[in-house]
């Protein structure tokens, strides 16, 4: 780690102004930090986001589930009001890295690395949420541009996401044996505005699986979409699966996710 | 008369209290008034020339103390790393060992080789210099893969190795084996790979070296499984300091799983350090260097053939193998693939004749050595897949199959085509017991409820024997090793009768401070709690070999019976006199000495004072209760069992559900089975991780280590193993005076060909380990 100034602020404007460019703001610290420590990263300054409490919390209304941008992995998955509203977001949350990593992870924080292989994206992006930023709202389709690249400007901070509550939802993960995140997920959700399949681990950033969405809007149950297979070219390859591997894991994970949706 | 916490008491771990509640002394817990931080710069490079290393911008950074290379070491007269046993190729020509400087002084042979040591105030302050340092590499095509670096035209790494070769070995009788391969019914084959290992023990190595100016003397603080080794090496071999001026020391190690036994650079340049700054110099792996430079375990390409008669009766087998050592030869590592694997390849089977021939070279890769079984699991590997693969063929189930190969319980002491003489064991028990633990019979019955659920299940055997209790010093002077692998201790009873036992094995992890102390109180009657095992300091313990290879209680265990027996015969010489009765007619019970035929008594603890206090005292005998005994062993112990696997594999994603597992272990006399059960469960957890989940990776164009972190490599986790059925079966050990034989590496050892063939019973073909859920799900879909 190289030294670097911190500063705590207790305010979202606050925290804005006090980011410079070689700067980086601090959520969780679940990438950054081990970044940090391994000297692949540097900052001037970390902004710890930690001290800002409008950043925290959940509520829940008829129609949507919102979720402050440093509410916590475990506070997600432990949370009645969510586990009622949409229980896959709960799930998801719950199999999120490790105990560890949930206890310090945040919502905000994950959605803003945008690590290819992340749980929360396909929950965002499956459930068709908005991304409240200190400037404006993003839909879940406009945030994630491309590998570690969002829709973020630099002084732009996520201040939380809302959730419309769909007719039912559901994830499957075939989590990476070795760091346990997704190698492959697949969030599969019935909404008003129609069926998302969104895909996570498989790609360089997360993406909807659009003949599956085709398929399961005229039939949601997972024989609709067992012929479906998912183009392996452009897909993920690396020392822990192949494309053609993680092709087969998202019809596999697609229909658990069918199934398993409530 | 029993004794409470004695021999067969499963005792809870003394030594846990401490661990638990964060008490352990560790190495980076220690810390010296004057202390600076050493860190190393590494080789970005799998293989470079140096032409020049720039210190001059590193040497004026802030905080830097000094900055030393290779060449400084060089210039010092301090030597290389050395292998420590010598191997014969097939045409009489020694090894090729070539130079194996701390750090680089030409080239670099692999990722994390040491270049620059930077000494600073502040570690931050140490690798902020590093980072200053202009090395000009002309870097050079790599190779890493064994096959590929024997092959001709590969990239060459040693001047000094031809070839890339390190040796060309061989055992057995070649003739007889081909003669029975000739008239044999039956032949089966099978290659296999044996993947390369991360040790990945909790506490990475650490060093601090300090040097006192007045004195001249030097202590080595490390984490070293056998501290009295390091010492003799770097004193004989290196050069740091003669050995009564060096002390090292190993305080609480996390973990070791021989890849602390090793003498590496990083602890060698530390203490030479200290004394060059006349500082304390402290020095601490993070995980990263772990990865890139804690010796590596494994590594074998074998191709295995297994001739048989009509009758399903083994006539011969013949086993070549490609051994990977890395980029240098590290301290033990060319024994492993040759006597500590060669010799095994009888398994628990009557083989009339086998031949073994192993190809070890080098490869721009992390120095290979011993890790848990060391040459063993390799060995078990060969031959309980070969086995499996050969009861297929002959259509035979493959437990039968290995029942009417097995040596018979009448047939000790057995002598193998491969120099070893089994001295004990009834494997067919064994066998039938993990057979009955497992439900063998019902396995069809669950098989077919698997497949009605869509799922594939499947059933693997292992019948794996070890050599431990390492090692008989003139057997293994004869085969080449620089040391002999004797154990001391010393059994000192203090006046008011508490007793230090100083051994020279070496805890850590393995619960030596529970078991030794068992024995004490077992012999002598006194409490555990008043027994303390000091181990792990050259200054404090006589000598020793250090704990590996399943050695300690077998090795060190009988030194510190040696030592008993010594004390307790002063003691009857003392009762004796004290009770004024003949020592012929002293009796002698678990700490108390009676005179026969008498109620006359005494306790061990008034013994004990007596001898301190010498009041009315023997005139022949000097006073204290202080016993030295050196132990070396008659022969190896063969500790062998039975481990059986059931699987179920969901074809779809390739995933393996290690359903149940039986275990069943020939350890001879067990002294605290709690204990025992622990090694077993650990043991099989890492053979589960080698067969399903770990594997280190390099990219074979750049040589650049792909599995570097947690990230990357996969260590098995609790939720990745079934519970265990855990037995043991008991002949005693008759080369010991516990009759004990080892227990700490056959899980390792048993578990990957148990759980590879159950996965290859599962899928019907062949697959290598690691058993990843992409290598099963494309065995399955044929792709």
């Amino acid at each position: 780690m190289y030294s670097f100034d911190y500063e705590r602020p207790s305010g979202i404007n606050e925290a804005v102004s006090a980011i410079g460019e070689d700067d980086k703001f601090l959520a969780g610290g679940q990438t950054l930090l081990p970044t940090l420590k391994l000297r692949l990263a540097q900052a001037d300054k970390l902004v710890d986001l930690g001290g800002i409490a409008e950043l925290k919390g959940i509520s829940v209304n008829d129609s949507e589930v919102t979720i402050g941008a440093m509410t916590r992995h475990v506070d997600v998955a432990d949370s009645a009001d969510v586990k009622s509203a949409i229980p896959a977001l709960s799930f998801l949350a719950s199999h999120i890295g490790d105990a560890q990593v949930r206890n310090r992870g945040t919502i905000g924080g994950s959605i803003s690395n945008n690590d290819p292989a992340a749980d929360y994206p396909a929950a965002l992006l499956g459930l068709g949420a908005t991304v409240h930023t200190n400037k404006r709202s993003i839909s879940a389709d406009d945030f994630f541009v491309d590998l570690f690249e969002t829709a973020l400007e630099e002084d732009e901070l996520v201040t939380k996401v809302t959730f419309p509550i769909p007719e039912k939802a559901g994830y499957a993960k075939f989590p990476n044996p070795a760091s346990r995140y997704a190698l492959t997920g697949v969030f599969v959700a019935k909404t008003a505005n129609g069926v998302r399949v969104a895909v996570t681990g498989a790609g360089t950033c997360v993406f909807r699986q659009t003949d599956m969405e085709a398929a399961l809007s005229s039939n949601f149950a997972a024989d609709a979409i067992s012929g479906i297979k998912t183009e392996s070219s452009g897909l993920s390859a690396d020392i822990h699966a192949s494309a053609e591997y993680r092709a087969n894991l998202i019809s596999v994970m697609a229909a658990r996710a069918v199934k398993a949706a409530s | 008369m029993s004794v409470e916490n004695g021999i067969g008491a499963s005792v809870r771990r003394k030594e846990d209290q401490r661990f638990i509640t964060g008490n352990g002394h560790y190495l980076d817990d220690m810390n010296k008034v004057g202390q600076a931080y050493g860190y190393f710069l590494r080789s970005p490079h799998a293989f470079a020339k140096i032409k020049s290393i720039d210190l001059s911008a590193a040497k004026a950074a802030p905080g830097v103390v000094d900055i030393f290379t290779g060449a400084d070491m060089v210039a010092d007269g301090i030597g290389g790393l050395i292998c420590g046993w010598g191997i014969t190729s097939k045409d009489g020509s020694p090894h090729n060992a070539p130079p194996h400087n701390s750090m680089a002084v030409d080239a670099v042979r692999h990722v994390g080789d040491q270049v620059a040591f930077v000494i600073a105030e502040s570690l931050e302050q140490a690798k902020n210099a590093s980072e200053l340092i202009e090395v000009d590499y002309d870097v050079q095509t790599p190779v890493t893969n064994i096959a590929k670096a024997l092959a001709p035209g590969a990239p060459q790494i040693h001047e000094e190795a031809p070839g890339n070769l390190c040796y060309d070995w061989e055992l057995g009788d070649k003739a007889a084996v081909d003669a029975a391969f000739a008239n044999a019914a039956h032949v089966s084959k099978i290659d296999l790979v044996n993947n390369r290992l991360s040790p990945n023990p909790m506490e990475p190595r650490a060093a601090l070296g300090e040097y006192d100016m007045g004195s001249g003397d030097l202590t080595l603080y490390t984490t070293s499984q056998n501290p009295h080794v390091a010492r003799l090496i770097m004193s004989a071999f290196l050069g740091i300091a003669p050995e009564n001026k060096l002390r090292v020391v190993a305080p609480d190690v996390g973990g070791g799983f021989g890849s602390k036994i090793f003498v590496y650079a990083e602890e060698t340049t530390t203490i030479w350090a200290a004394r060059k700054i006349n500082r304390p110099v402290k020095w601490t792996a993070d995980r990263s260097e772990a990865f890139l430079t804690d010796a590596h375990g494994r590594d074998h390409v074998t191709h295995a053939e297994l001739a048989m008669d009509n009758d399903g009766k083994i006539l011969a087998f013949r086993v070549s193998t490609q051994a990977n050592m890395g980029a240098y030869l590290s301290t033990f590592a060319s024994a492993v693939p040759t006597y500590l694997y060669g010799t095994l390849l009888s398994g628990q089977y009557k083989i009339p004749s086998i031949y073994v021939e192993v190809q070890a070279g080098f490869t721009n890769t992390t120095p290979v050595d011993a890790y848990r079984g060391a040459g063993r699991p390799e060995a078990t590997y060969v031959v309980e897949r070969m086995m499996e693969t050969a009861a297929r063929d002959l259509g035979m189930d493959p437990t039968e199959f290995r029942l009417k190969n097995f040596i018979q319980p009448d047939a000790y002491p057995y002598e193998t085509p491969v120099i070893m003489t089994y001295d004990s064991g009834d494997y067919p028990l064994a066998m039938n017991m993990a057979k009955d633990m497992i439900d063998y019979s019902g396995f069809a019955a669950r098989k077919a409820q698997s497949e009605a659920n869509g799922k594939i299940r499947g059933i693997g055997t292992a019948a794996y024997i070890e050599a431990c209790g390492i090692a008989p010093s003139a057997a293994v002077g004869s085969l080449g090793a620089g040391v002999g692998l004797w154990e001391s201790a010393e059994v000192r009873f203090n006046p008011t009768g508490s007793v230090t036992v100083f051994t020279g094995s070496h805890s850590h992890g393995q619960g030596h401070e529970t078991t030794f102390a068992q024995i004490i109180a077992d012999k002598l009657g006194v409490p555990i709690e008043s027994v303390e095992v000091v181990h792990g300091d050259t200054s404090k313990v006589p000598f020793g070999m250090g704990t590996y290879g399943s050695r300690s209680l077998a090795v060190g265990g009988s030194a510190i019976v040696k030592a008993v027996d010594k004390i307790v015969e002063k003691s009857k010489k003392i009762a004796a006199h004290l009770m004024e009765a003949s020592v012929e007619d002293i009796e002698h019970d678990h700490g108390v000495f009676s005179v026969a035929g008498t109620d006359k008594q005494m306790t061990m603890g008034e013994i004990a004072f007596a001898a301190y206090v010498p009041h009315n005292y023997p005139a022949d005998l000097e006073p204290g209760m202080a016993e030295n005994a050196f132990y070396d062993p008659l022969n190896f112990t063969f500790p062998a069992g039975t481990h059986i696997a059931e699987v179920e594999i969901d074809p779809s994603t390739g995933i393996v559900d290690i359903v149940d597992w039986a275990a069943v272990d020939d350890f001879g006399n067990v002294i605290n089975p709690m204990i025992v059960e622990g090694q077993v469960h650990g043991g099989v957890a890492q053979g589960v991780g080698q067969a399903l989940l770990e594997g280190v990776i390099y990219d074979e164009e750049s040589g650049q280590l792909l599995t570097g972190s947690y990230m990357d490599y996969c260590m098995p986790r609790a939720d990745d193993l079934p519970n265990f059925r855990v037995a043991t079966t008991n002949t005693p050990c008759p080369s010991n005076p516990l009759g004990v034989k080892g227990c700490g590496e056959a899980g390792a050892i048993a578990a990957p060909a148990a759980l590879m063939n159950a996965i290859v019973n599962a899928l019907g073909k062949d697959i290598n380990m690691p058993a990843t859920p992409e290598k099963v799900w494309r065995a399955i879909n044929n792709n």
